[in-house]
């Protein structure tokens, strides 16, 4: 039996007083794709960020383990040094701060020593060429100018280069061609090792036929309303979110 | 919001008090009877002292500026508006008086001198206590002398130029008071065709309490030659006022190219308040790069007056203000010939309640067919309660022209610092990758020889607590 990487109990959360997560339990084991999917506004991406401590949120009741240690006091970074990996919808632009600089300066912060430059730069093309983009990117500003599948691969790379415990993907088809979308996808299967479990945050199914979840849970509410294996998925599709709520409320 | 600390410059290299020894000085304040002794000491021409009595009768008719920073704590009375160094001035180190060569020793001056310098001149509050320049250079005919003994040696040239239509007593009240008591500074010529491959440096330090530094610099590049000049300021804290009014004169002749850098360091206590400009000829270029660090308050905006066919100027400048500073810089660029070009880049950074402000002005004149400009100002704020603001103002009177111009202003965002957290920066590393990003522009646009300073700078307030 797998153990439990992330555990998250009877957790509350409110954003400027309002209360989106209402007590949610959820659990993730260790090497586990899970797919959250839920309604619009159902706190799929609140959920994202309290795991990753955006101080905006804040935590009123509950715990969440990661490792077996409450992370809920801890800051940002030092969470992204436990392993923890958020990949943004819409990332910030970092004006003069390279793609390059920024992987080496972040990687090095994460793992607390310099990788060797030669190592570095084998790693990030074998990365990069995985996610079919041009070397040029390398010296690109963070972000800047990039089109949403760019934005999306840029993440992708990041979390290939600073290789998590647990990665959390929020929306990541959103913006993204079907060609893209599959490299993306592909991408994320091939560097997703045993150790490494993964959140994905979804609207849709097709991210879904290329990164096969072990768990579907379905987030109503600010809650955990049901969970299942990925043919949830398909029975979603059909039925839309609706007939599960009336489901679950019954 | 959790307030950052970003490192204050360390001080303590500039922070050198030495003991006040002079061999002169005025009593405080201005009058013509101060005037007149500085002139007498200097044992100058008949002209020049009556220019600067001319200069002080406009420099008191003219009211005090009421736009850009704010004046009314400056006390023009209270200010010792000549104070000579108990020495003369030498042309080795070794000769300097000990104390005032440790200053400079400890700014890096004679090392730089003897690893990347032309020449170097060395002011200690009004006089100039150093100058040196290669024998090649001489042998070349380059003349880069103190201002005062040029005005001795070469009478005519300075005559001819010495704030007559360049920058003039009349432009505004602090040129006039600099036309009065100016002392010191620099005076340089390059013949036609000649290039000075390694630059020309000049070092202004303010020793004393409660004085001012009225340096003039007047550079001719004549046809077809090449100079490049480093102007570096700085002065120990204390607690009264000191007064800096400097002139820069920049004569750029047909074909010729200078660029003319500053890094300026002053004391937190010090009024900066400079006048430069430069009148560019026929393909000539001007590239002025400046860096505003120092200073209580500052007033300074180089002006490029292109007025010959195909002149050129950029100007590229970081202005940073931290708590109790008030800095107002920008640049002017005048196109009064066809096909002229210009290009401005300012980055201002704003923190701990420090305001910066950029005022620039871009003016194409009715001759300016085909003339091309951009202007780009950039202003960063690093909490709630700095400020920067940016006034390009552009006045266009030919239609053929292409102008292109961004002015923003930003403060860094609480979803810039979470992005960057996520990945594993703390919020102090993630600020300062942040400035670091926006001044790169204009690091990378600086000459490595011309940066060391200018980076060192940057990276002690942005970098330190990355370390």
């Amino acid at each position: 039996m797998k153990d439990t990487l992330l555990e998250i109990k009877n957790v509350k959360a409110e954003v400027d007083g309002k209360e989106i997560l209402k007590g949610l339990n959820l659990t993730i084991k260790r090497g586990e794709i899970h797919a959250i999917m839920g309604p619009n506004g159902s706190g799929k991406s609140t959920l994202c960020n309290v795991i990753m401590g955006n101080p905006h949120y804040k935590v009123t009741n509950g715990e969440i383990l990661f490792e077996g240690e409450d992370i809920v006091k801890l800051k940002v970074n030092e969470r992204a040094k436990k392993g923890i990996f958020l990949s943004f919808q819409s990332p910030e632009e970092i004006p003069g701060i390279t793609v390059d600089n920024f992987i080496r300066t972040s990687l090095s912060a994460v793992t607390n020593k310099n990788m060797p430059m030669l190592q570095f730069a084998k790693s990030m093309k074998e990365k990069m060429d995985m996610l079919d983009m041009k070397p040029e990117y390398r010296t690109r500003y963070l972000n800047v100018g990039f089109s949403g599948g760019e934005k999306k691969k840029s993440e992708i790379l990041q979390m290939a280069m600073l290789n998590p415990k647990l990665v959390m993907l929020d929306e990541i088809d959103s913006g993204l061609d079907i060609d893209a979308l599959r490299v993306v996808a592909e991408t994320v299967r091939k560097l997703k090792t045993d150790d490494m479990s993964i959140l994905i945050i979804t609207h849709y199914n097709r991210i879904l036929d290329y990164l096969e979840p072990d768990v579907i849970s379905v987030l109503a509410n600010g809650r955990i309303v049901k969970e299942g294996d990925k043919n949830l998925a398909k029975e979603l599709e059909k039925t839309g979110y609706e007939s599960i709520l009336d489901e679950v409320m019954s | 919001m959790k307030k950052t600390i970003v490192n204050d410059i360390d001080f303590s290299r500039y922070n050198i008090k030495n003991e006040v020894r002079y061999s002169y000085k005025t009593e405080k304040g201005l009058s013509k009877k101060i005037v007149e002794e500085i002139s007498e000491r200097k044992n100058e021409p008949k002209w020049m002292r009556d220019f600067r009595l001319k200069s002080l009768e406009i420099y008191e008719s003219k009211p005090m500026p009421t736009w850009g920073v704010d004046l009314s704590e400056l006390d023009i009375n209270s200010i010792v508006a000549y104070l000579s160094p108990d020495t003369k001035m030498k042309n080795s180190w070794d000769e300097v008086p000990e104390d005032i060569r440790n200053t400079f020793e400890k700014l890096g001056i004679p090392e730089a001198e003897k690893k990347a310098l032309s020449g170097v001149g060395a002011q200690y509050d009004s006089e100039v206590v150093y100058h040196s320049i290669k024998d090649n250079l001489a042998k070349q005919g380059v003349i880069f002398e103190d201002m005062d003994t040029a005005l001795k040696k070469y009478p005519d040239i300075i005559k001819e130029h010495f704030m007559t239509k360049n920058v003039t007593p009349n432009d505004h009240k602090f040129a006039a008071l600099h036309g009065a008591i100016w002392s010191g500074g620099t005076f340089v010529y390059v013949p036609e065709n000649v290039k000075v491959e390694v630059p020309l440096q000049a070092y202004f330090r303010m020793n004393a309490p409660g004085t001012g530094q009225f340096e003039h610099t007047l550079i001719i590049a004549d046809r077809g030659s090449e100079v490049r000049f480093i102007e570096g300021c700085s002065a120990p804290q204390y607690a009264v006022s000191n007064l800096h009014a400097g002139c820069v004169e920049l004569f750029v002749k047909e074909g010729a190219r200078l660029i003319y850098s500053t890094i300026e360091n002053w004391s937190k206590n010090t009024y900066n308040l400079n006048t430069k400009r430069a009148l560019v000829d026929k393909d000539g270029v001007i590239e002025w790069i400046s860096g505003s660090f120092g200073s209580h308050k500052t007033m300074l905006y180089p002006c490029s007056v292109l007025r010959g066919k195909g002149a050129k100027s950029e100007y590229t400048g970081v202005t940073f203000a931290a708590k109790g500073q008030h800095l107002d810089t920008g640049s002017k660029m005048i196109h009064l010939a066809p096909y002229t070009s210009s290009k401005v880049l300012s980055k201002s950074i704003s923190k701990d309640g420090g305001i910066t402000n950029y005022r620039g002005l871009l003016k194409i004149g009715p001759n300016a067919e085909g003339a091309k400009a951009s202007v780009q100002c950039e202003g960063l704020m690093i909490d709630e309660i700095s400020r920067s603001d940016t006034m390009p103002i552009i006045e266009v009177l030919n239609d053929n022209v292409d102008i292109g111009h961004e002015a923003k202003v930003g403060r860094i965002s609480d979803e810039q610092i979470f992005y960057l957290m996520t990945r594993g920066l703390s919020e102090d590393e993630a600020r300062s990758m942040i400035v670091r990003g926006f001044v790169e522009p204009v690091a990378k646009s600086l000459p490595l020889e011309y940066a060391v300073e200018l980076n060192r700078l940057i990276k002690l307030e942005l970098e330190g607590t990355i370390g």
